[in-house]
């Protein structure tokens, strides 16, 4: 590669003009449109597709979808997922009795949402998920399925509680 | 002890103690605030907001600032030389302060008769002399700052400090010889009063027949205040922030107050040798009435200094930082040839023109 050096007039090496450029251009920047998003007045526009904070949705009868088929357990990277399954007397056979999920340890990969064959586990595109306690952050199912009960569905596949489209 | 308050006490103590705190207390809200406009205008150069969650605009944040500076532990490393670590901000802060007693801040206000020019020492005739004596002390601070904390970045820094000292102020030295040859003065007051032009018309200041001398101050002037591109005390991403690395809690408060006040300091001095201090073009602000006229012209003389603080903060984030050769380069062969040619000029015309004064 070959470096190009220009040979400066006399007038350029002074340092004058490359000063005077410089300063004229962080000038023009005080009046540009701010970059900084003045964050709890001001919220990002989430894409479609966020992946936020794990929520286990219900079916239209109510009933929560998981069959605890523990797919999501197997190939949840961090092992935040615990699952204990039970049988049920619904039409699917099996349900869970507790379903946990780590949030300490959630790496928000969305694995557990892509495995799963009912589309009973979502991540919604909710991010304020701090807390002062490790322990407030094991959600358990009665969380998850709490946070579930709003939308976003996702069009076509899934319906919201109420029947409305 | 009361024949003395009889005869001085009116006239000469009570005015100034007065002088004392009004100047003072500019001074001091001027460093605060102009750590908040560094903040502020850093950010606005680069797209970003700054502080501004403290109170309207963040106006409150350097009260912020200054309380957590109160609550924060005064750490002192196990290898420094105490003595001297403490006392290094003190002769930091101290010479930036004690400075503004001989800076004139406008004309003068007269009360009852009895005239106040608004200047603490009103008629010291050394008064460059005196702050030019005053900046190299300032560098003691930072010399025994970096070398008592025992810190081999600190001392680096502090090396520095003094070797640029020795670079730029032969140049700076040499401008203002060619404003006292052309002002016949070291008083302050009477440099301001030369720059009102012939019969108080068109404003003749000095930035303009001392062109060079100019720049050659103004470049001095960063170097004198190690600010940007002339930071190589502190050089925060080589260094780690220099002499002041160790420091922390009320006493880096002090180096970074004696920085800003340095820095108000050094725009007042450009104001008053270059820019015609508190003169306005075709203006005399005696015209406006004895305490009027001196306010106005000491807010105008204030104004300049604003603009010229804005310059600092501007050409700072501006320009990187220069390398340590470039800039003996700079001190030595660019400023001081351009200061002698500058002192040969301004000499040569008032020597073909007879005297000034």
């Amino acid at each position: 590669m070959i470096v190009k050096r220009p040979k400066l007039s006399w007038w350029e090496r002074t340092y004058f003009p490359a000063i005077l450029k410089g300063m004229a251009l962080t000038f023009r920047h005080i009046f540009r449109k701010r970059v900084t998003l003045s964050y709890p007045e001001e919220r990002w526009e989430l894409p479609k597709r966020y992946r936020g904070a794990p929520i286990l949705l219900t079916g239209l009868d109510g009933q929560e979808k998981c069959t605890s088929c523990k797919l999501c357990q197997f190939i949840c990277p961090p092992e935040a997922i615990r699952i204990v399954g039970g049988e049920t007397e619904h039409e699917k056979e099996k349900y869970p009795e507790e379903f946990t999920i780590d949030m300490g340890l959630c790496i928000f990969c969305g694995y557990c949402e892509e495995v799963c064959p009912v589309q009973a586990i979502w991540l919604k595109d909710e991010y304020e998920l701090a807390d002062y306690d490790r322990n407030d952050l094991i959600y358990t199912k009665e969380e998850l399925l709490k946070r579930g009960r709003r939308p976003p569905y996702l069009p076509g596949i899934e319906k919201p509680l109420d029947g409305s489209e | 002890m009361i024949a003395f308050w009889d005869a001085y006490g009116m006239t000469i103590l009570v005015p100034a103690f007065v002088k004392i705190v009004v100047i003072l207390a500019i001074v001091m809200t001027g460093v605060a605030y102009t750590t908040l406009a560094e903040r502020r205008v850093s950010a606005f150069m680069q797209d970003r907001f700054g502080p501004n969650r403290v109170g309207p605009f963040g106006l409150l944040q350097p009260v912020a600032d200054g309380i957590k500076f109160f609550f924060k532990e005064d750490v002192t490393p196990r290898e420094a030389y105490r003595p001297l670590y403490l006392l290094a901000p003190l002769i930091t802060l101290v010479p930036a302060l004690i400075g503004f007693a001989v800076i004139p801040f406008g004309t003068s206000i007269e009360i009852e008769g009895t005239v106040h020019p608004l200047t603490i020492a009103p008629d010291m005739n050394v008064a460059l002399l005196y702050i030019l004596s005053l900046s190299s002390v300032g560098v003691y601070g930072i010399l025994l700052a970096g070398w008592s904390s025992g810190n081999k970045y600190s001392l680096l820094g502090s090396m520095r400090g003094a070797s640029q000292v020795i670079s730029y102020e032969l140049g700076m030295g040499l401008a203002i010889l060619s404003i006292v040859v052309a002002t016949g003065s070291f008083n302050l007051r009477e440099i301001v009063e030369a720059q009102k032009g012939g019969d108080g018309a068109w404003a003749f200041w000095f930035c303009l027949p001392h062109f060079l001398g100019f720049v050659v101050f103004v470049v001095a002037m960063f170097a004198e205040t190690n600010r940007l591109p002339f930071d190589l005390p502190e050089g925060e991403t080589e260094i780690v922030a220099g002499f002041h690395t160790e420091y922390s809690g009320l006493r880096f408060a002090m180096f970074f107050m004696g920085e800003y006040a340095f820095m108000i300091m050094a725009s007042a001095l450009i104001t008053l040798l270059y820019l015609g201090g508190w003169n306005f073009p075709f203006v005399d602000w005696a015209s406006f009435g004895p305490v009027w006229g001196g306010l106005l012209s000491m807010g105008w003389f204030l104004g300049k200094v604003a603009f010229l603080l804005f310059v600092f903060i501007w050409v700072r984030w501006t320009i990187p930082r220069f390398r340590y050769d470039q800039l003996m380069d700079l001190g030595w062969k660019r400023l001081f040839p351009i200061a002698v040619l500058n002192l040969l000029i301004i000499a040569t015309w008032y020597l073909l023109k007879g005297s000034p004064s």
